[in-house]
């Protein structure tokens, strides 16, 4: 590390090369801390420029690096490596364009997602992708992990609101992907998890702000009843602009953290939302209210202003942060299940919490069926993160079996390329590995993230030596 | 106070989600995971776990404003204003200052918490001020050289007008609703005597008999915040036994507010005064909150003016007294508030902070200067000396001037109905 460190210092300057032992171990994790691995030396450079050069100096010392932005990540996506260089993009925080009449913003990966919306608010305009993190993940941390949020069952995900990336490509090389004619290469690397290059400028879509935001809070007895009313607002034709369902010990945690006063006693509560033309939302929302209470809510709240849909709001945002409160330590799991299957895999979480004395709470995006169970453990406690790691890994199980997914939007990262395998045969993931090899035949480019095992391009680090598996039987040629 | 023993469970209520990341004004000028509160707790942690305080990570500590904006955005509840209390405590019993810092500091914490010291140096500083000196010695440059510290604290030393005292006692005007103690705090007496006598008269146009007890002395904050906590402690007891005759004691200088609200954690390992700490802390009020527990009573007179106004940290985010300076201000007929853009983000004062840390606090500082011009305001609204002077020293290195003044103030001249040149003159 000592020659690399040495050039990185020559090329960036010592501000923003970080070699202190003490310091570099404050980077050893992202949002989720179980995998640590404190950084062989870190870099903040301030232009593509920067990060291309640095990218060019790992190639020829054939260092791995990995690149981080706010550190929010919950899969483990930005997991440093001991022997590379982590590249943090916390100082390209610029927004260096708005363009309005094309609704339209290029933004550094740096800048915080919230802080786009928060530009060009005042002229009618926001940037659709809202994750829970909004307030601190960065708009290249989005674009890695194809990020999504509570309104994406309406607006879609991060990919959806990307018209170009400026991309420092494994090689070293400065190049711009964009949504036009020819091989989708955009849609290949948003979502990528940063392991097909570097993003180091953002094309983004801006979207009218509605013309009107109307905002629900259903109080329910059980999870299974607020499932009823999801899927009978679902059954009617509404989209909503997002429905969120919290269970009664998330509940409990949200109310400890910040107050939200949902109605006391609930076993569950859904916060619907309906957004678009006056006349549509009026009418819709006068709907939903209806099937809600036909689902037996037993008290329905609706913001009459901003500052009310805040405060709806305000709970389900906080509540992963706010279990913390009321377990010493926990695991944010993320799975995608049918609609329809929500009552029946909700049963049988619970019957494992049960089984397992390992309490499980359940927060999610119910519209779309992504699941965010929580589950908690004291991390004091001997064999506790274990079997907590083991009802969060069936939970998984449940998922695949009902014909869902190990993720949704948080990505597989390093902490779920153990479950690839339970999804995809060893050819769907031999096949995934060859579209990496072509971007990153080094395999240099955050190594050991989304693949089990990474078999191909000739392991990590190093460069790729002999004949890819599937070209030798013959099933892929390499060009 | 906080036991290090305590650290570890405080420590481990963070769960490293980055909520705080974009509130905490180092984190935003620097984008360093730790000179951030999340990265400043994992430092906390890796030390609590037996890693020597190493130079750094003191550097890291002391860069830390202590402006609470992390404890307002964390969702988990950690309890930052104990861990960095503690922490800076530590700090000063393992780390060695260099001979320029103890000098610095040794100065600091022997002036500012004292009154009749601060009193001496009226007169020189204005004499100071009026000769022009400050001109002359500010183009040399001579005590940039010789001290950042210093150089900040002449710039950001304000020319002091005349300085009434008040009396022991102020009656209420009309039926007497409280009685209430006033604190005097030690810069806000002798720097800014205007808001101390606005602050009376308002107390007592609201029907309050306002008592000055004339044995005051500094209540500790500036101790406190700096790691400094036995001396903290003799002040606090001091400032507990000279109020301890009246019902509530108001404030207004936000950090005083923030510490004297904490007294109970800071003397709770003192059977002596822990019962009585608390009693004090409980009955301690910001001047807006304690108006808007009062109610208004007394007529508003018009004052035509357009201010900005500004979240002093220790009052937003320490005591979380935010709507309060607001409404009394919506209170009176034809004032225009503006909002500050990210009132979340400290203004760089932050008690000793702009002494001990210059730089940093200059930038700080002009990120503030900014939006608060950015407002159109023509007068700058704070609940807290600190801040005021800051802000208006960022504006004045900008070329630009702007009125300040204290809630108190803007109140005073609109029960008095002294109307735009009332607060616009001073």
């Amino acid at each position: 590390m000592e020659e690399i460190t040495r050039a990185l210092v020559d090329l960036l300057g010592p501000g923003a090369v970080i070699t202190d032992p003490v310091r570099l171990r404050t980077y050893e994790c992202d949002g989720l801390t179980h995998h640590r691995a404190t950084p062989g030396v870190v870099v903040l450079p301030e232009s593509a420029e920067q990060v291309a050069a640095v990218v060019r100096l790992c190639v020829a010392a054939g260092v791995p690096y990995v690149a981080r932005g706010s550190g929010t990540g919950l899969s483990g996506g930005a997991l440093p490596r001991t022997d590379g260089v982590l590249i943090v993009t916390a100082r390209m925080r610029r927004i260096l364009e708005i363009d309005i009449a094309n609704r339209r913003a290029v933004v550094e990966p740096g800048v915080i997602n919230l802080d786009v919306t928060r530009a060009v608010r005042s002229e009618g305009y926001y940037f659709a992708p809202d994750p829970s993190s909004q307030q601190i993940c960065s708009v290249g941390g989005n674009v890695a992990e194809n990020s999504g949020g509570a309104h994406c069952l309406k607006y879609g995900f991060t990919a959806h609101h990307v018209l170009a990336c400026e991309v420092v490509t494994p090689d070293g090389e400065i190049v711009t992907l964009t949504d036009g004619p020819g091989y989708d290469l955009l849609g290949a690397f948003v979502g990528a998890e940063g392991t097909l290059g570097i993003t180091t400028k953002i094309t983004v879509r801006l979207t009218r702000v509605p013309e009107t935001v109307q905002t629900l809070l259903a109080a329910f007895e059980s999870i299974e009843a607020g499932g009823v009313a999801v899927s009978a607002i679902i059954g009617a034709g509404v989209v909503p602009a997002a429905i969120e369902m919290m269970d009664a010990l998330s509940i409990e945690a949200a109310e400890d953290a910040v107050a939200c006063g949902y109605p006391p006693g609930a076993g569950a509560v859904l916060i619907v939302e309906l957004d678009g033309p006056a006349a549509e939302v009026e009418h819709q929302f006068a709907e939903v209210e209806r099937l809600c209470r036909d689902a037996g809510a037993f008290e329905i709240r609706i913001a009459a202003d901003d500052a009310q849909r805040a405060l709806i709001w305000k709970g389900r945002r906080s509540a992963f942060a706010a279990v913390g409160r009321i377990s010493p330590a926990y695991l944010v799991q993320d799975g995608v299940i049918p609609r329809t299957a929500l009552p029946e895999v909700l049963g049988r979480i619970d019957e494992l919490s049960r089984q397992s004395g390992i309490k499980v709470a359940n927060v999610f995006h119910a519209g779309d069926g992504n699941l965010h169970p929580l589950v908690l453990f004291d991390d004091a406690e001997p064999g506790a993160a274990e079997r907590a790691e083991e009802v969060s890994g069936k939970i998984l199980d449940l998922c695949i079996e009902h014909g869902g997914s190990i993720t949704g939007e948080h990505g597989v990262g390093v902490d779920k390329s153990r479950y690839m395998p339970r999804m995809f045969t060893d050819i769907d993931l031999d096949t995934m590995q060859m579209v990496r090899c072509a971007f990153d035949p080094a395999g240099l480019c955050n190594p050991g993230k989304v693949f089990p095992t990474p078999r191909l391009c000739g392991e990590v680090p190093g460069v790729r030596k002999g004949v890819h598996p599937l070209v030798e039987q013959g099933k892929a040629d390499l060009f | 106070m906080t036991a290090p023993e305590e650290l570890p469970k405080l420590i481990d209520d963070c769960v490293h989600c980055g909520f705080c990341l974009p509130t905490c004004p180092t984190y935003v000028l620097w984008g360093e995971e730790m000179d951030s509160p999340r990265g400043r707790i994992h430092l906390m942690k890796q030390h609590a776990e037996g890693t020597p305080l190493t130079p750094s990570m003191a550097g890291h500590f002391d860069a830390c404003l202590g402006c609470m904006a992390c404890v307002t955005s964390c969702p988990s509840g950690v309890q930052y204003d104990r861990l960095i209390e503690v922490t800076r405590a530590q700090v000063e019993q393992e780390h060695p200052r260099t001979r320029g810092e103890r000098a610095i500091r040794g100065m600091v914490f022997a002036l500012f918490p004292y009154p009749r010291r601060l009193r001496a140096l009226r007169g020189p500083l204005r004499a100071y001020r009026r000769s022009g000196l400050d001109r002359a010695v500010r183009r040399t440059g001579l005590l940039e050289r010789i001290s950042p510290s210093l150089a900040a604290m002449e710039r950001l030393a304000p020319a002091p007008g005349r300085a009434p005292r008040l009396p022991e006692r102020v009656a209420a005007r009309g039926d007497r609703r409280a009685t209430v103690g006033m604190l005097t705090g030690c810069v806000q007496r002798e720097f800014f005597p205007g808001v101390n006598a606005a602050t009376a008269r308002v107390l007592a146009l609201e029907g309050c008999d306002v008592v000055v007890p004339r044995h005051q002395g500094c209540c500790g904050a500036l101790s406190l915040h700096s790691g400094r906590a036995d001396e903290a402690r003799a002040f606090a007891r001091r400032t507990v036994e000279a109020f301890e005759g009246v019902d509530v004691i108001v404030v207004n200088a936000a950090g005083c507010g923030s510490a004297m609200k904490e007294y109970a954690d800071l003397l709770s390992g003192d059977p002596a005064w822990a019962a009585r700490a608390e009693a004090l802390g409980a009955r301690t009020r910001d001047l807006a909150e304690f108006l808007v527990e009062l109610g208004p009573r007394a007529e508003r007179h018009p004052v035509p003016a357009t201010v900005a106004y500004h979240d002093a940290c220790h009052l937003s985010h320490a005591q979380g007294v935010r709507a309060q300076p607001r409404a009394l201000l919506a209170g009176i007929p034809g004032l225009t508030v503006r909002e500050i853009a990210d009132p979340e983000i400290c203004c760089g004062s932050a008690g000793t902070y702009n002494l001990f840390q210059p730089e940093a606090a200059g930038e700080l500082g002009d990120r503030k200067a900014e939006n608060v011009r950015a407002t159109g305001a023509e007068l700058l609204v704070a609940a807290n000396p600190g801040c005021s002077m800051q802000i208006a020293a960022a504006l004045r290195r900008r070329g630009e001037e702007i009125a300040v003044a204290h809630t108190a103030e803007l109140l005073d001249a609109s029960l008095r109905g002294l109307g735009r040149a009332g607060v616009l003159t001073q």
